[in-house]
């Protein structure tokens, strides 16, 4: 569904990814894992053009296309492009509004006004995050009233009401503690039903517990990319073996 | 000797410690001696001004001060009484006199009276100028400098020029007010043709004070997690609908209440109205006598800290003067206590509100 091809990324002069080619499956988990710096983020971040906001980013060479189409291309329109590419950060960022208003952002800012259709997005999207239960007799409570770990669903909640094909996860996990983290990654089995999931994380047993396909970056290159049992069980290539077994990294 | 006198930690004489006595002193008196002079300056005003502006008796405050424009006083000797009256009433006085002798039959008598221009009535004027001035002036300085600082901050690629051009608004903030006051007579004044006017005066404070606001403004929009606006922006939204709903909203109260204290600056200075907004006196409020609705904003108000200029430097000086003075400058503390009272009271909610 997302086919990277040859992807070279500079920021201002110093080049951060080298020649990516990796092809995203639709409705599959896919995980990027790799030291720290080695551009998992960025790679994310192009997905949905997050990176058109600094100064000096670029993309050098090669293309993203997504269902076929190439993103940068001149007629997309990036606001458009975020809809359907949704992403959910590694600090959880609700806004200081009600959990709420925090849900319906997006839908107002596509201009929805009708009171019931807000209503039930609302209901939907928190029962898709797995929180609805949570906080259903508390809705117009502040967002950041939630613990870490809720407000982190409650990002996930903001981001499937807007209906995205992609959601694009950067260590979503990683300010939370094991509970909260186990609920996450039953939510990511859940949402993979229905869309398209990228996520990267430093936790080599999330990776193999949620993933369907695995990418390793070191240094800026994509080393191995493979479903994620031969990434942990058999893999081909001695640096990924090193890393998944703990031994640099 | 006992030994506990001889532990490793005893103190010792030594140049050191007699040098860091004396610094603790020097740096202690110079803070008691700041405190002294402030305390001295706002006793005398709170003091002095207080009989001016309270009564001792209903309603314990000098309406008469508060609610009237300023007149002459009138000192004379009548009946072997010494009276001390404002200028409408020594007339109705005189009438009063004179209609009584002319009823007995008797030419009507003579009032030698001593007069001491603006020593009578209040100070109504100056308090509606000084207010209209500090809204208009702001309204203007907000909308411009939240406007240039979401450029500045928001929309403008960080580079040299942006550099630049953030110094120069930095060191505008430097420029002395009587130097604001000359440009605002030049370019309003005179150049456009705006007369000596509120307008004018408007335009030239809200000059004055667009550093501050635009550094404050700047402050708190970068006090804004990024995280929101990347937020805002992953959800489908344009640069300027985050910066309505994800931005601006957390950013207000940053921007109010680091502006209020820009009020107290705009009400306070009297260089920049001086040649542009303020006259010594105007019988007319401002809402008066208008010919047309435009004619509000081209004419000249009273002020008060003109007002305090005129009385101390301009006006012969008497021991009558002395109430208007410390009077004036008194309800002028009272006025920016209040203003700087509800910018704290102010921050301290919206900080409540808006906490993340
Ligand atoms: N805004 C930026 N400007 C310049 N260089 C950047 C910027 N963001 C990242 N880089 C550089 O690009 C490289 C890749 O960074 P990236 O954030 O993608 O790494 P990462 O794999 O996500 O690391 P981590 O696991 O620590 O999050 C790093 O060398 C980093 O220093
Ligand atoms: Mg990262």
């Amino acid at each position: 569904m997302i086919e990277i091809g040859n992807l070279d990324f500079h920021y201002g002069p110093s080049q951060a990814l080298h020649d990516i080619t990796l092809n995203i499956a639709e409705r599959e988990v896919t995980a990027f894992i790799g030291p720290s710096g080695c551009g998992k983020s960025t790679l994310l971040r192009c997905l949905n053009r997050m990176n058109d906001l600094i100064d000096g980013a670029r993309i050098s060479r090669g293309a993203i296309r997504i269902r076929g189409v190439d993103i940068h291309q001149r007629d997309v329109e990036v606001m458009e492009l975020r809809k359907r590419v949704g992403m959910v950060f590694q600090k959880s960022n609700p806004f200081p509004k009600s959990i709420y208003e925090n849900v319906v952002y997006g839908l107002r800012l596509q201009g929805v006004r009708d009171k019931t259709r807000l209503d039930e997005a609302v209901e939907t999207s928190l029962r898709g995050a797995a929180l609805w239960d949570e906080v259903k007799d508390r809705l117009h409570a502040s967002g950041l009233s939630l613990s870490g770990g809720q407000q982190q669903r409650l990002c996930i909640a903001r981001t499937i009401a807007i209906e995205p094909e992609v959601i694009l996860m950067d260590e979503p996990c990683s300010a939370l503690d094991p509970i909260a983290t186990a609920k996450v990654e039953e939510l990511i089995h859940q949402l993979k039903l229905r869309y398209t999931i990228v996520i990267v994380t430093h936790n080599m047993q999330q990776a193999a517990r949620c993933s369907d396909r695995t990418a390793f970056f070191y240094l800026g290159k994509l080393i191995e990319f493979a479903p994620t049992r031969e990434i942990f069980m058999t893999p081909s290539n001695p640096q990924t073996e090193a890393y998944v077994s703990g031994r640099f990294g | 000797m006992s030994h506990a006198n001889h532990h490793p930690f005893r103190a010792k004489p030594s140049l050191g410690r007699t040098f860091e006595a004396g610094v603790f002193w020097v740096l202690r008196s110079t803070a008691y001696i700041i405190l002294l002079c402030g305390g001295f300056v706002f006793g005398d005003i709170v003091l002095k001004g207080s009989s001016t502006v309270f009564r001792t008796e209903f309603p314990f405050v000098n309406t008469t001060f508060l609610t009237e424009a300023p007149e002459s006083l009138y000192v004379f000797e009548h009946d072997g009484v010494k009276r001390e009256m404002g200028d409408r009433e020594f007339r109705a006085f005189r009438g009063a006199e004179a209609r009584k002798a002319e009823a007995a039959g008797k030419p009507a008598p003579e009032i030698k009276a001593t007069s001491y221009v603006y020593s009578a009535g209040g100070i109504y004027p100056c308090i509606v100028g000084t207010v209209l001035l500090v809204v208009g002036s702001m309204s203007i300085a907000l909308a411009l400098g939240v406007a240039s600082a979401i450029f500045l901050n928001e929309y403008a690629r960080q580079g040299r020029f942006i550099r630049v051009v953030r110094l120069t608004i930095l060191n505008l903030a430097g420029v002395p007010s009587i130097v604001f006051g000359l440009f605002g007579m030049g370019l309003f004044v005179i150049f456009l043709d705006w007369n000596v006017s509120l307008l004018a005066g408007w335009f030239t404070l809200a000059l004055m004070v667009l550093p501050v606001v635009i550094t404050a403004s700047e402050e708190s929009l970068k006090a804004v997690p990024q995280g929101f606006r990347e937020a805002s922006l992953a959800l489908g939204a344009t640069k300027w609908q985050t910066i309505r709903k994800a931005v601006l909203p957390f950013a207000l109260p940053g921007i109010l209440t680091s502006s209020i204290l820009g009020i107290a600056r705009v009400a306070g200075e009297t260089a920049p109205i001086m040649f542009t907004a303020a006259f010594v006196v105007r019988d007319k409020l401002p809402w008066q006598d208008l010919e047309r609705a435009s004619d509000f904003f081209f004419q000249g108000v009273m002020a008060l800290p003109y007002h305090i200029y005129v009385v101390s430097s301009k006006i012969p000086q008497n021991e009558y003067t002395e109430r208007v003075q410390y009077g004036t400058a008194f309800v002028f503390l009272l006025i920016v206590a209040a203003i700087a009272t509800t910018s704290i009271v102010l921050r301290a909610r919206l900080r409540r509100r808006y906490r993340w």
